[in-house]
């Protein structure tokens, strides 16, 4: 099977994740920001295909990672074009990308 | 025996009519008549006093082995070794009390028909005065302490009720609350009594307390112990109720409701209720030689300073009303000095004069339409003969009188006063001295009300006799009050006394601890009985004197006391120094501690405090909703983060 242990692609995965929190909380760009989420689900992802795979015995694969996959997927792509379409009416009404200018709904 | 066996029945008529009249009569209003009124209201009085008829026909018959007759109907409570049973039974005393409270409140009720006839709370006035009958009743019937008890806190609500009857005004409303607050600093120490008499006797009822004491052969208590402590605070209740010296100053006031409440209750029967409790305990009394002593100072002394005050007074009920706090002080005289039956006797007889000197009054303010200052009366003899006549016979019967009610039960009492087994000369004193101050002040208020000048105007009031619905009850009271006495009349000449052989097996175990006296010799009492009615001529000579011969000679008299006049017209001024030493330090402690200090700072504070430090936290924690979508995004992040951090504190921990 594969030399390369299971850690490594949970280190590689948590390192995606931490970039993705990053860039969520600290760019103001609502694009990026979306992107970020982006980088965090599929870093999520990755951790669910190495699981997947570090619990596969021999002649038994696991599956319940990868399905686990495809859902995320489903429900990213679901998420982006409600996204999307809000950030094309921010974009409408505000001329501006910027999500600190979208803070009407507060105390 | 069907009535004995159904003792209830007695109760639950009266009952049954201030039911009718209370709930469907004040819910029909107009369309529920007057005749309903009276028909529920005085006949329930009247088939109830019928029972009683019965019950004593067959109470007659009854041999003494099965005396007292006990009803137990249910089991009240029962917790431990705290049994109560709501029990009534019928004595000999019982007897004797249920006469007097159903015949005079029959009475009064049919006087009622006349003298309420224009008010507008008929039902009501008629639901509250049946109600009073059946608590009274309770009361007298009740087999253990604390049935008594509820009638005792029942009679006690229905004074409140009548005397507030005219609750509009704001001195009836008043004094109302004066004579329920009054009555329950006494039945504090009521309460405790009986408290204490389960802790000492492990039972409430009558006849067990009384077969204990009887069995243990419990002596005679000579110094301050735990039946003396029972009988005083017993007392301390007796006195709120009957209205003794220091706790009378409610009576006065009470005469703020309606006349035949005054003379049912606040003459008649409830105010009796002390009397009753001293001579039911009386195997508990009579063990305790310095309670009896305390209950005859106090009777004593009471009668003596009430009839004072009686007679400076102008308001023809307010002198009624002293005239009653002295009477019954003569009763628990009569109690402490050993001789029991005759304070019953005084309460009986008291009850028929003293009821029909209330009535006959309040004849007498119908005739003046309202008025009730006896300087503004007068003159009124031949103008209302029958009330006038009425009057005059009770006036005899109060003053001592021979061959009138008061006559026999007074003497009686004085006898036993200086004779009896615990006679106390200086209490037979003050007695003695108050039947001639009685006698003046009755007189007085006869003159004052009958004859001499007239002193209204004419053209204003229209003096008028009542009608013969309310005279009726007065002439057959006149009747009682005249032969009411009788029944002791045989030991004048050296026979029997009637009244006292009847109780004699109520008040036993009192006459076998009685220490033994040298019955002095028949003459000397006759020679007694003579001083007393030589009293209440020379009352009755001075009043003429003062009242019906030169009209200004009370004036000159009342100048020429100046203070002590001031003084006891003023009644000792009891009233403004009780507002002073206890009532406002009570309304400061109320308003300046106990409002401002604990109910605002310590309850509203903490009530308040609570919501400001809710709303403070709440204030300063919504801020987190900055609406600033990457500070939600931090704090999610800070809560992911400490909840993982927590989870794998808690797996470390497992392993």
């Amino acid at each position: 099977m594969s030399a390369i242990p299971v850690s490594w692609y949970l280190a590689l995965s948590g390192v995606l994740f931490g970039l993705g929190v990053v860039a969520f909380v600290f760019k103001r760009n609502i694009i990026t920001i979306f992107m970020a989420i982006e980088l965090m689900l599929n870093a999520v992802n990755l951790a669910f295909v190495a699981f997947s795979r570090a619990h596969s015995a021999s002649g038994q694969v696991a599956l319940d990672g990868q399905v686990f996959v495809f859902f995320v997927i489903v429900v990213a792509a679901a998420e982006a074009a409600v996204g999307l379409a809000i950030v094309l009416a921010l974009a409408h009404t505000r001329q501006s990308l910027n999500v600190d200018r979208v803070n009407l709904l507060k105390f | 025996m069907p009535i004995l066996d159904h003792l209830w029945i007695i109760l639950l008529l009266p009952l049954l009519g201030a039911a009718a009249n209370g709930l469907i009569g004040i819910w029909l209003k107009e369309r529920w008549p007057k005749s309903a009124v009276n028909a529920c209201a005085v006949g329930s009085v009247a088939a109830s006093f019928l029972c009683v008829c019965e019950a004593v026909r067959e109470f007659a018959a009854l041999p003494a082995s099965q005396i007292p007759v006990v009803g137990n109907y249910f089991n009240w409570m029962l917790a431990g070794p705290f049994r109560v049973d709501f029990a009534l039974q019928v004595d000999q005393l019982t007897v004797v009390m249920l006469l007097v409270v159903t015949g005079v409140g029959l009475l009064v009720h049919i006087f009622s028909v006349g003298y309420m006839d224009h008010d507008p709370g008929y039902p009501r006035f008629f639901s509250y005065l049946n109600l009073f009958v059946f608590f009274m009743l309770t009361l007298v019937l009740g087999a253990n302490l604390l049935v008594t008890f509820v009638g005792w806190e029942g009679v006690g609500l229905c004074s409140y009720l009548l005397i507030g009857f005219w609750f509009l005004k704001k001195s009836a409303a008043d004094a109302g609350k004066k004579a329920f607050i009054t009555t329950r600093i006494g039945d504090m120490g009521f309460t405790v009594g009986i408290l204490l008499t389960f802790f000492t006797f492990g039972t409430l009822s009558y006849g067990e307390i009384f077969d204990k004491l009887t069995a243990a052969n419990t002596p005679v208590e000579n110094h301050f112990g735990v039946i003396t402590t029972i009988c005083l605070l017993l007392f301390a209740g007796a006195v709120g109720k009957s209205a003794q010296l220091p706790l009378y100053v409610w009576l006065p006031d009470a005469m703020e409701g309606p006349t035949p409440v005054s003379a049912l209750i606040h003459a008649a029967t409830m105010v009796t209720a002390g009397v009753y409790i001293v001579a039911r305990m009386n195997p508990l009394f009579s063990r305790s030689p310095i309670a009896m002593l305390v209950v005859a100072i106090v009777g004593a002394v009471t009668a003596f300073y009430a009839a004072t005050i009686g007679m400076a007074q102008t308001d023809i009920k307010k002198v009624l009303a002293y005239s009653t706090i002295s009477q019954l002080g003569y009763m628990f005289l009569a109690c402490g000095v050993g001789a029991y039956s005759a304070g019953i006797f005084h309460l009986m007889t008291h009850a028929f004069f003293k009821g029909l000197l209330f009535l006959a009054a309040g004849s007498v303010i119908h005739a003046m339409g309202g008025e009730q200052d006896m300087l503004k009366m007068g003159g009124l003899w031949k103008k209302i003969p029958v009330t006038a006549w009425t009057m005059l016979i009770a006036t005899l019967a109060i003053a001592g009188i021979p061959p009138f009610a008061g006559f026999f039960s007074k003497d009686e009492i004085l006898w036993a006063a200086y004779s009896g087994p615990y006679a106390n000369k200086a209490l037979w004193a003050l007695g003695f001295s108050a039947a001639l101050l009685t006698s003046f002040y009755m007189f007085r208020l006869v003159f004052l009300t009958f004859f001499g000048q007239q002193r209204y105007d004419e053209h204003h009031v229209h003096v008028h006799e009542s009608p013969w619905i309310m005279l009726g009850p007065l002439c057959v009271l006149a009747f009682l009050s005249t032969v009411g006495g009788w029944f002791a009349a045989p030991a004048l000449w050296g026979g029997q006394n009637y009244f006292d052989d009847f109780l004699k097996p109520t008040f036993a175990s009192a006459a076998a601890l009685a220490p033994v006296v040298v019955e002095p010799p028949h003459s000397l009492e006759i020679y007694f009985a003579a001083f007393a009615v030589t009293a209440g001529l020379i009352g009755l000579a001075i009043a003429w004197w003062l009242y019906l011969g030169d009209p200004d000679r009370p004036k000159r008299l009342a100048k020429n006391l100046g203070a002590l006049y001031k003084l006891v017209y003023g009644k000792y001024f009891v009233d403004e120094i009780y507002a002073a030493l206890i009532v406002k330090p009570l309304l400061w402690i109320s308003t300046n501690i106990l409002w401002h200090v604990v109910d605002e700072g310590m309850i509203d504070g903490a009530v308040n405090g609570t919501a400001d430090v809710a709303q403070l936290a709440g204030g300063e924690a919504r801020r987190i909703q900055s609406g600033n979508a990457r500070s939600y995004a931090t704090w999610v992040i800070i809560g992911a983060v400490g909840f993982t951090a927590l989870l794998l504190g808690i797996m470390g921990m497992r392993h």
